[in-house]
């Protein structure tokens, strides 16, 4: 308990040992009704006092309507009808001021604990970082260290600052980043990220980036920043309580004056006592806060329990758009494939494969291509540079180069065909790059992207989750787009298209959905910020250390598995349920014990019951957001 | 220039109401609290002098709720 609260708890004590005393106070002599009405007097102030000290205050500033107010009202009102009836039981008012506190106490407990179980998940904060300085190692924090410098990071210290390490080998976990539970090994000269964990061996690390610049700085911005693009409930909360309490007030005043009044006209008897005593009843149940702490609180938890899955979502407007997401748009190369191209098929014509493949890479030794680059990996061995002569690139056709004293062309069909050889049609799916020696056909390579063991699964997860349509979008060639598509099980696939082209994509498709159904688009971040802020909802994907897709997208994968997006979906359909469950929940409730307050039902006691007890369980029930059940899932230690 | 303040509040309502109150504050270009993590951040208008403004959200706040705290 904090201090205010451990206060508040005092008081509260203090409060009920006096209202149980009252009631051994017995009846009778000016005396005992002196004692009596001064002990009710000293345990109603002793436990309300800075309830009727705030209502006070906000009758002189701008906020006048406060729970506050309700409950000096209310519990005064009681006071008052017990004085002016004769009697000097005031233990009615003592009781639901007493009950309220607790109530109020119980709130503050149960949000302080859910604010520093969601908030302990968010803790990557680094405090210190061991900065070495000639030989010595100095802790300082981490935001004045400059780049270059090089810092030691010894067993179960969190990396304080992006860059990489110079000497030392570990692991390290980066489940608070990517909730990803199996340790990453780094070596020398490998990069590490700030905020992960180092778990077995001492690193010594040089910075690459300042505190404010490192990924941590980052993804804590991020998350800080969430609650400031509110979602259309919080919206709707905040103006709920906004007219509701004033609406409260008055409906409680014309239930105290109208029906005496009109009772009163109609001849028989005014009864003010009876009315004003149900008035007070119904402001008591009023009391919006379940409403307006759980909504939030909610959310908040809806964001935490993502953000621990490596699933950073900027805001709880986001997180809502996610639930009603009906058409889920991946970018391909990146996102559904690992976008690293690899020779799947070598098929020579009268050569060896080996053959095949050494002329291929040597033609291939100069070129920065991506295919260039799979080719050499193919090979597997070191090229040699001295063989290569006359080296002559046909931009979108290939190359030509002699090699070993042989003429050898690689390129697509084009460039076969402009030599007068007519190339083979492999039968598996890719990019072709086709090999002629000395004016021969000598066979192809066929070289194509890897689709990620999880990006099947990752579909029809959404499927599952209700998301009636994915759609694969790629500049590739329509043969490739197809059978990825057809690999992983998507339901439509625009393929040859340009940057530019995909924004016109997302925009058909968008053109074609129903109102209130949102679009999501997901993408690896790198050339596709114009489409990730076209679509409802950018999703970004493996995100670990890139900022340009931090920027531009809604939400942060922050790992590159695509089955994230389904958990995503997921999480944001069961904190929407929640939502609007608190909302229903607590409005018919109130509804309810506010009928039958007016009509005289319910009194002060229950009032009080309906308006804690409906309090507590929309905390508890908030906080469930936080966990989201998942199967087969790796359970952390 | 953004800044972002620890506060102390006790309940979402009066949270939302700091929030309101600080964006009418002269200075102040936009406001945010954050219930749960008990932070408000405060984007400032340009030139305005920070001790100041947060001066008068701070004696704006205590007025719609008197016991919350703002650590500036």
């Amino acid at each position: 308990m904090t201090k205010k609260q451990k206060k508040l708890f005092v008081r509260i004590l203090i409060a009920a040992v006096l209202f149980v005393a009252l009631k051994f106070i017995p009846d009778g002599g000016t005396v005992l009704y002196v004692l009596r009405t001064g002990l009710s007097f000293l345990a109603f102030v002793t436990v309300g006092y800075d309830v009727l000290r705030k209502a006070a205050l906000g009758l002189f500033g701008t906020n006048i309507f406060s729970e506050n107010l309700l409950m000096s009202v209310a519990t005064f009102g009681a006071i008052v009808l017990e004085a002016v009836g004769g009697g000097s039981d005031y233990s009615e008012a003592i009781a639901v001021m007493l009950l309220y506190q607790i109530g109020e106490l119980f709130q503050s407990i149960a949000v302080g604990k859910s604010r520093k179980s969601i908030t302990a998940l968010m803790d990557i904060r680094p405090d210190a970082a061991n900065l070495l300085k000639d030989g010595e190692v100095e802790t300082v924090s981490p935001d004045g260290v400059p780049i270059g410098s090089l810092i030691l990071i010894r067993p179960g210290e969190k990396i304080p600052l992006d860059g990489s390490v110079v000497s030392g080998s570990s692991t390290v976990n980066t489940s608070a980043l990517t909730g990803e539970s199996v340790p990453r090994t780094v070596r020398e000269g490998d990069g590490v990220i700030s905020g992960c964990i180092n778990l077995t061996g001492t690193l010594t690390v040089k910075t690459e980036r300042e505190f404010a610049e490192s990924t941590v700085s980052k993804i804590l911005d991020l998350v800080e920043n969430a609650s400031s693009r509110k979602s259309r409930s919080e919206d709707f909360t905040a103006k709920f309580a906004k007219y509701y309490t004033p609406a409260v007030v008055f409906s409680a005043l014309a239930l105290a004056l109208l029906p005496p009044a009109v009772s009163a006209l109609l001849g028989g008897e005014a009864a003010f006592g009876v009315w004003i005593y149900r008035a007070l009843t119904f402001l008591v149940i009023s009391c919006p806060c379940a409403l307006v702490i759980s909504v939030p609180l909610t959310f908040f938890a809806g964001l935490g329990g993502a953000g621990r899955e490596g699933i950073l979502i900027k805001g709880s407007n986001y997180l809502e758009t996610l639930s009603r997401v009906k058409t889920a748009v991946f970018d391909k190369t990146g996102t559904l494939t690992e976008g690293v191209f690899e020779v799947a098929e070598i098929l020579p014509d009268g050569i060896s494969e080996e053959e095949l493949l050494f002329c291929a890479a040597h033609a291939e030794v100069d070129s920065t291509h991506p295919i260039a680059a799979s080719i050499a990996r193919a090979y597997g061995k070191p090229t040699d540079r001295a063989l290569v002569r006359e080296v002559k690139e046909l931009a979108g056709h290939g190359v030509i180069a002699e090699i070993d004293g042989k003429t050898v062309a690689i390129g697509n069909a084009k460039l076969m065909k402009t030599l007068g050889l007519s190339p083979a049609v492999p039968a598996k799916v890719g990019t072709v790059a086709h090999v002629a020696i000395d004016g021969a056909y000598r066979g192809c390579l066929v070289i194509s992207d890897k689709v990620k063991p999880t990006a099947k699964a990752a579909l029809s997860d959404l499927h599952a989750l209700g998301v009636g349509k994915t759609v694969i979008l790629t500049g590739d060639a329509k043969q490739t787009a197809e059978a990825v598509a057809a690999q992983v099980g998507a339901d439509e696939v625009k393929s040859e298209l340009l940057p530019d082209g995909k924004v016109e994509a997302v925009e058909t498709l968008l053109s074609e959905m129903k109102k209130g159904e949102k679009l999501a688009f997901v993408g690896d971040g790198i050339n596709d910020a114009p489409v990730l802020s076209r679509a409802d909802v950018g999703v970004a994907m493996g995100a670990l250390g890139s900022d340009a897709a931090i920027e531009a997208a809604d939400v942060v994968l922050m790992d590159d598995d695509p089955k994230k997006m389904a958990r995503a979906v997921k999480i944001s359909r069961k904190c929407l349920a929640i939502v609007y469950e608190n909302i229903v929940f607590a409005i018919a409730v109130k509804l309810a014990c506010l009928l039958l307050g007016a009509l005289g039902y319910a009194d002060m006691w229950a009032a009080i019951f309906a308006d804690v007890g409906v309090m507590v369980l929309a905390v508890l029930n908030a906080i469930r957001a936080l966990r989201v059940k998942e199967e087969n899932r790796i359970v952390k230690s | 220039m953004k800044k972002i303040y620890s506060i102390e509040v006790d309940c979402a309502n009066c949270a939302r109401l700091m929030e309101e109150t600080a964006n009418k504050v002269e200075g102040v270009a936009m406001a945010t609290v954050n219930f749960i993590a008990q932070k408000m951040t405060v984007e400032f208008a340009d030139g305005a002098d920070e001790k100041k403004t947060m001066k008068a959200v701070f004696k704006a706040c205590r007025k719609v709720e008197p016991d919350c705290e703002i650590e500036f």
